[in-house]
Order: C-alpha cells, then sequence, then structure tokens
C-alpha cells in the first residue's frame, strides 16, 4: 500500500515546488492513474512515491509517504527497492548496461538485495512468466524491441517483489501491439495483488487498467475519482478522440 | 528475504551455465585471475627483463603457445600488430637514426643509422611486441562479464566492478549513439562523410549532443539503478562465476613469485653492475 499525506516537493535550487500538497493513497491490488499535461508533476510525483525524491536527487520534502506503512523518510532508495518499484519512461536508460541476457537484467535487483541464488532466479522465473517474456530469457537485453524492452523493464522491478509498482508513461513510446502486451502483463500483476501507480496521458490505457485517476495541474491534484467519471469529466466536448 | 532456503534446480543450473560467457577452448575456461596474472606477469617480465633472451623465450614458451591452445593465434598476431605499429615505426625511426654509436651502418642524409640503435630499436620493438601479444591474448579469450564477476567474487567493491564493466560495455553504446546522432544531423543536412575538411567542421555538431545526451542519461540511469537496490552494501550473491581451483592458484602464485624474484634480481644485479654485459 502506497499512501502520500499532503505531499510537496521542490527540486535543488527551484524557486517553487513541483507538487504541492498532494494526498493520496492505493490500496493494495489497486491501480490508480495519474493524468495532466506536461509538467503538471506526474514524473516528480513519481519520483517522490518511489522515494528517490529527495533521497537520491536532493530537494526539499514536506509532508510523508508511506509505503506498507513505513515513511520513505526512514529509509535509502535501495532499502525500498524490494517495498516500492518505479520504471521509468525510456527502458534504455533503466537497464543496467553490464548484463550479457534478459534473465541476468531481470535477475540484477534481487542479486543487488543480497538474495540467495535459488531464490534470485525464482523470483526472475516468475516475474518473466508474469509478463509473458520468458522467451525472451537468453537474448541479449539492448537487442530486444521497444515492446519487449518495457516488459523487461517492468520485469526487472517485479523480480524484487515489490509491493507497490510505480510506472512513468510505460506506453509512450510504444506502437498498439506493444501497447497491448504491456496492458495485459500490468492486468496480471495487479491479479496477483500489486498496487500500482501509474503516469499516463492515454486516456484508453488508462480506462483498461485504473480504478481511479487523479489529475494533475500545476503541481497540484486538481480532480481524483472512478475512472469512469473522470474521463468522462476529461473528455472533449466535440468526442474527438484522445 | 524472508523466504525458505531454496534449492536449484537442475534446469536452473542448465540455464545459469548458459548465461555465462561461451568458452570455447580450455583456455578461454581458466580464471579471469589466472589469465589477468599471466598477462600481466609477461608484460612485467618482458619490460624489466628486457634483452633478447627473455622476451624471446616468454614468446615462444607462453604466448604463442596460449594463443594457439586459444585458437586466436593469428587475430593476436594480427591485433597485437596493428595496434603496436604506430609505436613501433617512431621508436625504430628515432632509435635507428639518433641513438649514438660507433658503428655506422649507412646514411640517409644528416643521419647515420647506427648498429647500437638498430639494436636498441629490436630490443624494444620484441618488449613492444610480446607486451602486445600477451595483453591483447588476454582480451581476447575474457569477457569482461567473468573478469567482473571474478573481482565481485573476491571482495572487491560492486560499485568499483559496476564502474569496469559499465565502462567496458559503454563503448559500443556510445558507437550507437554517435551512429543515431550522425544520421539525425545528416538529416538536418551535415556533411559528414565528404572531404577531410568538412568531416573536421562535423565534429562539433555530432560531438555536442553525443555528449550532452550521455550525460543527461547519466542521472536517470543512477535513479534507476538505485530503484534497484544497487547501492545496498552487503553481500551479493552472482548468478554464475568463473570457475577456478587449486593449481590455478597455485600457478598464479607461481608466476607472481617468479616475477618478484626476477625484480628482485634485477634490482641486485644492477646495483652490481652484472646486467651491463648481458644480451
Amino acid at each position: 500500500m502506497l499512501e502520500l499525506r499532503g505531499v510537496s516537493y521542490r527540486y535543488p535550487g527551484a524557486a517553487r515546488p513541483s507538487i504541492e500538497g498532494i494526498s493520496l493513497a492505493i490500496a493494495s491490488g489497486e491501480v490508480v492513474g495519474l493524468t495532466g499535461a506536461n509538467d503538471a508533476g506526474k514524473s516528480t510525483l513519481c519520483l517522490v512515491a518511489a522515494g528517490l525524491a529527495p533521497a537520491s536527487i536532493g530537494g526539499e520534502l514536506t509532508g510523508d509517504v508511506l509505503v506498507d506503512g513505513a515513511s520513505v523518510r526512514a529509509l535509502r532508495p535501495n532499502e525500498l527497492a524490494g517495498h516500492a518499484g518505479i520504471v521509468f519512461q525510456d527502458p534504455g536508460t533503466q537497464r543496467s548496461g553490464v548484463t550479457g541476457s534478459v534473465f541476468e537484467e531481470v535477475a540484477f535487483g534481487p542479486v543487488n538485495l543480497g538474495w540467495p541464488v535459488a531464490e534470485s532466479v525464482a523470483a526472475t522465473r516468475q516475474a518473466l512468466r508474469a509478463l509473458g517474456i520468458e522467451d525472451l530469457a537468453e537474448r541479449h537485453p539492448a537487442r530486444l524491441s521497444g515492446g519487449q524492452a518495457h516488459l523487461v523493464a517492468i520485469a526487472s522491478i517485479l523480480a524484487m517483489r515489490p509491493g507497490v509498482l510505480i510506472l512513468d508513461e510505460p506506453t509512450a513510446q510504444l506502437d498498439p501491439e506493444a501497447t497491448g502486451q504491456v496492458i495485459g502483463a500490468l492486468k496480471a500483476i495487479v491479479a496477483g495483488g500489486t498496487s500500482i501507480l501509474i503516469a499516463e496521458h492515454r486516456t484508453d490505457v488508462l480506462a483498461i487498467l485504473c480504478t481511479r485517476v487523479a489529475t494533475l495541474k500545476g503541481g497540484r491534484v486538481v480532480a481524483d475519482g472512478p475512472t469512469v467519471r473522470m474521463l468522462a469529466d476529461a473528455a472533449p466536448a466535440d468526442g474527438a478522440p484522445q | 528475504m524472508a523466504q525458505a532456503q531454496r534449492s536449484l534446480a537442475p534446469e536452473d543450473v542448465e540455464l545459469l551455465a548458459r548465461l555465462a560467457p561461451a568458452a570455447p577452448t580450455a583456455y578461454h575456461r581458466l580464471n579471469p585471475l589466472t589469465k589477468a596474472t599471466a598477462a600481466a606477469g609477461v608484460t612485467l617480465a618482458a619490460i624489466v627483463l628486457g634483452g633478447y633472451v627473455v622476451p624471446v623465450a616468454l614468446l615462444i614458451g607462453v604466448v604463442l603457445p596460449s594463443a594457439a591452445a586459444a585458437g586466436v593465434l593469428r587475430r593476436v598476431a594480427r591485433l597485437s600488430l596493428a595496434a603496436s605499429a604506430p609505436i613501433l615505426v617512431s621508436v625504430v625511426l628515432v632509435s635507428v637514426f639518433t641513438r649514438a654509436g660507433t658503428t655506422v651502418l649507412f646514411e640517409i642524409g644528416p643521419f647515420d643509422a647506427t648498429l647500437e640503435g638498430v639494436d636498441f630499436a629490436a630490443r624494444i620493438t620484441l618488449r613492444l611486441v610480446v607486451v602486445a601479444m600477451a595483453l591483447v591474448l588476454f582480451g581476447l579469450t575474457t569477457d569482461p562479464r567473468s573478469l567482473v564477476a571474478d573481482l565481485e567474487r573476491r571482495g572487491v567493491a560492486p560499485r568499483l566492478t559496476f564502474a569496469i564493466a559499465a565502462a567496458l560495455e559503454a563503448v559500443p553504446a556510445m558507437v550507437e549513439r554517435t551512429r543515431a546522432v550522425a544520421a539525425a544531423q545528416r538529416a538536418r543536412g551535415l556533411d559528414t562523410e565528404g572531404s577531410v575538411g568538412a568531416r573536421l567542421r562535423g565534429i562539433r555538431p555530432l560531438a555536442g549532443p553525443v555528449v550532452l545526451s550521455a550525460f543527461a542519461e547519466v542521472e536517470e540511469r543512477s535513479l534507476a539503478l538505485e530503484a534497484r537496490g544497487f547501492g545496498r552494501p552487503g553481500h551479493r550473491e552472482p548468478l554464475w562465476t568463473p570457475t577456478d581451483s587449486p593449481g590455478q592458484r597455485a600457478a598464479r602464485w607461481f608466476v607472481v613469485a617468479g616475477v618478484a624474484a626476477a625484480l628482485a634480481a634485477v634490482l641486485v644485479a644492477q646495483a652490481a653492475g652484472v646486467l651491463a654485459g648481458l644480451p
């Protein structure tokens, strides 16, 4: 479970906070979508929720972020890794760059967490299976299609068995087929009880995955409610497709 | 992790064996530290002991048989000569024509080629070729991932081994990035394949985006690593590690002891002025 209590965050050197007064709770097995224009604060909120801001990049945080009931302030990012995992928009930058196969890439997290080899292998196999990419296990992680690379990036986080998965625009660079693969994989993950916070522009993706959607504007949550109502409210009056 | 201890299933053992870098010959299968020790030992011995006898003995007795056993003799010869050729040419020219000597072999303009200069150039060439071949042999038979995994297993800090691995793996990534930037700049009219002048003018518009994008990637990449537990201190259990054996450990210590003894002997001999007359 993930809970943000009155969270504001200002980047180092910035004059004003990028997100302000955000309160949001995501229960186990719930999928909450974040929408908003570019620069609304979605990616910043993802970094804060994952405990990376301010711990890794500095800046100033007020309010509190609780993961499974524990404040992220008390934990270093690497200690949070097994509790809240974040998948970035570009899977290329998420790749460790030091592994020779998808299996090793997905196992990179569990190995870092100091798990015994047998546990790392079991968690890696489980993550690959959950995302339906077992057949990629022995492929080189740098030689994958965009959709495959995204699935591997998600599997890399999932292998650490986090209770909360945070995704920053996971389908932004994907074609419809790859988007379908990612959506299918995320639905399977949610069925396993993982909570998901997903920043996403595409309303069709939010409609399929999310139970609730929060809209950010200028770093503040301006609307929060069930997906159907939120997307209906956000739909253009002329009915133009999103 | 509060989970019951598991053991690896036979299919897991097979998979992990396949994930380890390919090792087609017995020489490839040697522990990376053994190969590194051999390369370092040959390098140090060739440089410090010098002359003709030691480098030739190392070449015939160690480097060439090892390269042949690894099936890379031709590649080792080709790559090491290509790598050392620019240095060799300059060393030979400078040594042959500028080194003082009493026996003049021939003259080119104001320059005398002396026997002493040729002798010096031959010694240097021999040393360089032996060193280059030993290092190229190590490079061709050792996967960087094996070296890094072995170093980590021996207690070297994960941050250091990651830096080594990332640096080695970064070269192809940088080449790929440069290709992408070059294609993008060509699409905007930059001439990157014309005359030498045009190519030189094209360096700045290429280098800028390549370097800047690499810097931009560093922050997100370091965040991603943190999110995957990379900064966690403490013991790690890698999925696979290169094999080692008591025999190899003994061989490494033998090489270290041999090189140390040779170094000591050289220092003592130099102090006593004994080496002056040796070939």
